[in-house]
């Protein structure tokens, strides 16, 4: 077990090393932040002066020496346009992420695994084909355009949720939450559907195919001639079996709902960490992008250890040193 | 059937938190307190004065502080914590304070805090983009008395008066160790402004309480709500939704349908910002991006001949562009500046499309044939910039100047101009200040880092004859004299064309019935514009 978190670990900081260099070059290529956060009014002097002040004057080998040399002292930087440390902009705007990456999920479980299960259970169904139909529809539907038409129809027509912005939070620990209070749950509710559309289709289709395949198998004929009630046989056997594909594309959808729902935030004007970094990359603010991006790929890092270590509870025949 | 039975329960269940994640009735009920809640689409970066000169951020500086001048709508200096100025002698502006004045936290405004902000404005740590040229011709400040300063320079300076308005004062007993952080925080943006900070949500909103005490007269509304929403379609959305009672940057393509709506007015003026295309006068070889038309470079660069630039501002249709791509927001220019602006050249109105004499023209210049370019451009930036340039590279082929377009995002686009990696490119240039030295000095003056002059003059484009007429303009403290120089070096550089102007936008903001909004010709969003209207 130590061996192998050890060694998840030593590759983390590979794989961190080598995104760090990768944004550099990348940042670089693309353009010069100077020349966007500028006022186009700044002469040749004043420009001088901001190249400096950013510490752009340096030949880029140094300037990421320089970082590297910061970084291990637990300072990724402060962010050109704000002016504050990169990754305090970053922690202040992870709960408002985190609480719809996560309600998002939740939602899309509790929606995707009973819908899944009736369609997989009674495959022929008008009901099941309706769902099956409809799951189709879930996650290829464009998130944009889902949230624009549920602005549209909820906010602007009907006019019962509030259509952008995150409403009434309650600060716990230091950080704002908008799901403890009624007005903050009404201004989630919209962008946490949309978020969650194409995940309810995953999760129904996951689940379907999952229960047809186990339904069929040895262990279930044998419950059943055993005399275990229907109940017990879906509830228990075929269920933890259908959970072990679900938590892993639920978990690495996870990882991809907090890190890029990019879109949604900025249609709802969710004030997250993807609207923070699309913004970022817009004017080149190379602090935020790479501090974001280390801590995203820790996050990735960090979700497939827990999906690994999930199995190892679902099902007793996985070991972890096995599985390499 | 049991199995049936629970299997359809889990179906309902399912479809059943569908339903209650759409119940209806969470609606949130407005307050009965007059209040206000604006969303803009430009982020504000942060509420220090003096970090980063950059539109969103001065208009709520504007909200919180004052300048010693404030500006008009039209962006004319008026009396703001001065209450009167004149240039002393030709190299010392002298300022009358006004008395009385108070800090939102009861500090009085005088003379020392005039002089702490022009000593910190060039000292900002790690500014992007600081106030600092604007503070470079002082050379000594000099307090008279506690309500008098006078500023002295090194030669005569005329604009001290424009430049000054850009320097919101702060207060040099709350700001004296104060850091960036500390403005964004809410401490240190103590201001003499309408508007006091009541708590500040960086990128998501910030919100404001009337100053009671302000000098200018309480404004309308208790409290003000300043949402932060970049997404276009979800701001006008929010505006329909009656989420937000008034919005900036209204999309051109959203215009006809809330013309049409009853809940919604519009508010809109001319604006200062000047759509033009800039061409490259640096190389006299060949330029990258133009070619024969079997794809050899030319040499010399055809763009240096007035004859081919002139056969391109003609070969362009700026009203077809202005109604159709623009939906009627924008105004065709022939020259920096709208009307009633200082330095605008009465009579020189925007070239008429003639595809014939632009024809004629290139065959003059020894084009018959014409030639092929690559016209960039931004598609991020401008209001509709991509599909203006595909207009006028349509306009160009047609008289006979096969155009490529190719437009990129800014960051990569604004890189590849400063490195004048391009041959023409289309580009807006806001004049702050609404008066001509400012585009002059910054697009069609030489490029010289001494005078600092040309910084935006991507294309360097040269014209001795502008830059004396400049040099004259900007020692010239008479007014109307200075503006007749300054016409004329605008009237020169346009009939040389050093830059082709398109348009000048009109800016437009949106609110609910009920309101209304003195338009702004600098594209600052700010609540003391608004107020309820008058029945």
């Amino acid at each position: 077990m130590t061996v192998f978190l050890l060694r998840r670990l030593l590759q983390a900081s590979g794989v961190v090393l080598a995104m760090t260099l990768l944004v550099f070059l990348g940042v670089y290529a693309v353009g010069d932040p100077v020349e966007i956060l500028i006022s186009p009014e700044a002469d040749q002097l004043e420009r001088e002066r901001a190249i400096k002040a950013l510490g752009l004057d340096l030949p880029l080998w140094r300037q990421y020496l320089v970082f590297l040399g910061n970084a291990l002292q637990g300072d990724l930087g402060r962010s050109f346009v704000f002016n504050e440390p990169a990754l305090r902009l970053i922690f202040d705007r992870m709960p408002a992420t985190l609480e719809l990456a996560l309600g998002a999920t939740f939602l899309a479980l509790l929606i995707g695994l009973p819908l899944g299960l009736f369609a997989g259970l009674r495959p022929n169904a008008l009901r099941s084909r309706i769902i099956m139909a409809g799951s189709i529809l879930g996650f290829s539907l464009p998130t944009f355009w889902v949230g624009l038409m549920l602005i549209m129809v909820f906010a602007v027509q009907c006019g019962w949720l509030p259509s952008t912005g995150r409403g009434e939070t309650v600060t716990i620990l230091g950080m704002r939450w908008s799901f403890l209070t009624w007005d903050g749950l009404a201004h989630m509710a919209m962008p946490m559907l949309s978020l969650s559309l194409s995940r309810i289709g995953l999760v129904i289709r996951l689940t379907r195919s999952g229960v047809r395949e186990n339904m069929v198998m040895d262990y279930v004929k044998f419950a059943r001639a055993k005399g275990l009630s229907p109940n017990r046989i879906v509830f228990v056997h075929v269920f933890r079996n259908i959970l072990i594909p679900v938590v892993t594309v639920m978990g690495l959808e996870l990882g991809g709902t907090i890190a890029f729902s990019v879109v949604t935030e900025s249609v709802f004007a969710w004030p997250g960490m993807g609207k923070l970094i699309i913004d970022s990359i817009n004017v080149l603010d190379r602090p935020v992008i790479v501090a974001y991006l280390m801590m995203i790929v820790m996050l990735f890092i960090t979700i497939n250890l827990l999906v690994d270590l999930s199995y190892s509870v679902l099902d007793p025949r996985v070991r972890l040193e096995s599985r390499e | 059937m049991a199995r049936n039975g629970w299997a359809a329960a889990l179906g309902v269940l399912g479809l059943g938190v569908l339903g209650v994640a759409l119940l209806p009735g969470l609606a949130v009920a407005q307050g009965a307190a007059p209040s206000l809640t604006m969303a803009v689409g430009a982020p504000v970066t942060s509420l220090d004065p003096h970090y980063h000169q950059l539109s969103p951020n001065n208009a709520v500086a504007d909200m919180i502080f004052d300048g010693l001048v404030n500006r008009s709508a039209r962006d004319q200096g008026i009396p703001g914590l001065a209450t009167s100025w004149r240039a002393v002698d030709a190299t010392t502006w002298e300022f009358k304070l006004r008395e009385g004045v108070r800090f939102h936290n009861g500090n009085a405004f005088t003379a020392e805090d005039v002089a702490f902000t022009l000593n910190r404005v060039p000292r900002v740590p790690n500014s992007p983009s600081s106030f600092a040229l604007y503070t470079r011709p002082i050379t000594a400040v000099e307090i008279v008395d506690a309500h008098t300063i006078r500023l002295k320079t090194a030669v005569p300076y005329p604009l001290m008066p424009t430049d000054i308005a850009n320097l919101r004062i702060i207060d040099k007993e709350t700001a004296e160790h104060a850091t960036t952080e500390d403005f964004n925080a809410g401490r240190a943006a103590q201001g003499t402004g309408p508007w006091r900070v009541v708590d500040h949500r960086n990128g998501e909103r910030i919100e404001f309480a009337r100053n009671e005490q302000y000098w200018g007269g309480a404004p309308a509304f208790g409290r003000v709500t300043y949402r932060m929403i970049t997404n276009d379609a979800a701001r006008t959305a929010a505006l329909l939704a009656g989420d937000v009672d008034f919005i900036d940057q209204v999309p051109t393509a959203d215009l006809a349908r809330l013309r049409r709506e009853q809940r919604v007015v519009l508010s809109e003026t001319i604006g200062l910002r000047i759509i033009f295309l800039g061409l490259d006068h640096s190389r006299s070889g060949a330029t990258p991006f133009v070619t024969d038309n079997d794809g050899r470079p030319i040499e010399p660069n055809p763009l240096k001949d007035v004859r081919v630039r002139r056969a391109l501002t003609l070969a362009i249709d700026r009203h077809a562009i202005a109604d159709r791509v623009m939906e009627g927001a924008a105004t065709p220019s022939g020259q920096f500046l709208p009307p009633g602006s200082f330095g605008h050249v009465p009579g020189l109105e925007a070239p008429r499309a003639n595809l014939e004499e632009a024809r004629r023209l290139l065959a003059e210049a020894g084009f018959p044939n014409g030639f092929r370019i690559t016209l960039h451009s931004p598609n991020d930036r401008y209001i509709n910039d991509a599909r203006i340039s595909q207009a006028i590279g349509q306009m160009w082929t047609r008289a006979g100047v096969r155009t490529n377009v190719d437009a990129q995002t800014w960051a990569t686009f604004v890189g590849r101009a400063a490195r004048q990696e391009l041959s023409s490119w289309l580009i807006g240039w806001g004049s702050s200040g609404g008066e001509a030295s400012n585009p002059l000095r910054n697009l069609v003056a030489t490029v010289s880092r001494e005078k600092g002059w040309g910084a935006s003059n991507r294309g360097h484009y040269s014209n001795p004859g502008v830059d004396a007429l400049i040099d004259r303009a900007m020692v010239e403290l008479d007014d109307p004299r200075r503006e007749g120089l300054l016409r004329e070096a605008t009237s020169m550089a346009m009939a040389d064309v050093g830059i082709i102007p398109l348009h000048i936008q009109t800016n437009i903001w949106a609110m609910r019935r009920g309101l209304q909004h003195e338009a702004r010709a600098d594209e600052l969003t700010r609540a003391q514009d608004i107020r309820p209207a008058a029945r």
